[in-house]
């Protein structure tokens, strides 16, 4: 199972990437548990205050579930307008 | 003609508040509100801004916006144009215009989108100053904003 994740603004920054292709890890269902995950990796995933996230284009919680294919993106608070 | 634009150019106002209301003699009031990137800021001036966003969800997201928007209002025509990339202080950032039969069907949907679109939206603001550059940071009291469509 394959996910494409983004990352923007801030959080692609601190990380120094702004999308990787990703195996989805065994046991990891929700994007809360994703982040947890490549949270290993990336440690501002952790620590960005406030972070947010988004599956195929609609923010989503934490407990928001994950299928093959999906778009999983992870960004600050949003400060258009 | 297309509500949605997210685009690195310039906008008209003059030129879509005119197209908003043409050839719409059911349409009795236009409502609009332009955003400008503003120099004074407590970290210093800023000299730029820069705008990224996530290109596929920001035009999602402000489509989904001005639908709620028709929802909850009596609405005729709806444009929001958004820009990106690198804008200089004054510059315009977004147009919001909607028309309607009477104002206050005009006047509520055209802020419901602006308060929607600066916390739905997938844009984040850099600013360039004489320090250096910084994100923006949120603020809460666009949260609270929202509090009020509630």
């Amino acid at each position: 199972m394959t996910l494409k994740v983004l990352y923007f603004a801030s959080v692609s920054e601190a990380i120094g990437l702004t999308a990787e292709t990703i195996d989805l890890p065994a046991g990891v269902t929700t994007v809360g548990a994703l982040r947890q995950r490549l949270g290993e990796r990336h440690a501002a995933l952790l620590t960005a205050k406030n972070l947010r996230a988004a599956v195929n284009r609609q923010m989503c919680g934490w407990d928001a579930p994950l299928a093959d294919g999906d778009e999983v993106a992870f960004f600050p608070p949003v400060t258009g307008g | 003609m297309q509500e949605v634009s997210v685009q690195q150019a310039d906008f008209d106002p003059g030129a879509e508040i005119a197209a908003l209301s043409a050839d719409d003699a059911e349409a009795g009031a236009v409502a609009s509100f332009v955003g400008l990137v503003r120099r004074d800021k407590h970290h210093g001036d800023v000299v730029a801004m820069t705008l990224e966003h996530y290109p596929g969800m920001t035009e999602q997201a402000l489509a989904e916006i001005v639908t709620q928007a028709r929802e909850r209002w009596q609405i005729r025509r709806v444009r929001v144009i958004h820009r990106f990339g690198r804008l200089l202080p004054n510059e315009r950032i977004v147009f919001v215009g909607v028309t309607s039969g009477h104002r206050h069907d005009a006047f509520a949907a055209c802020e419901f989108i602006m308060d929607y679109l600066k916390t739905r939206a997938p844009f984040w603001k850099k600013e360039e100053t004489p320090a250096g550059a910084r994100w923006v940071d949120a603020r809460e009291s666009d949260d609270r904003a929202l509090d009020r469509w509630k």
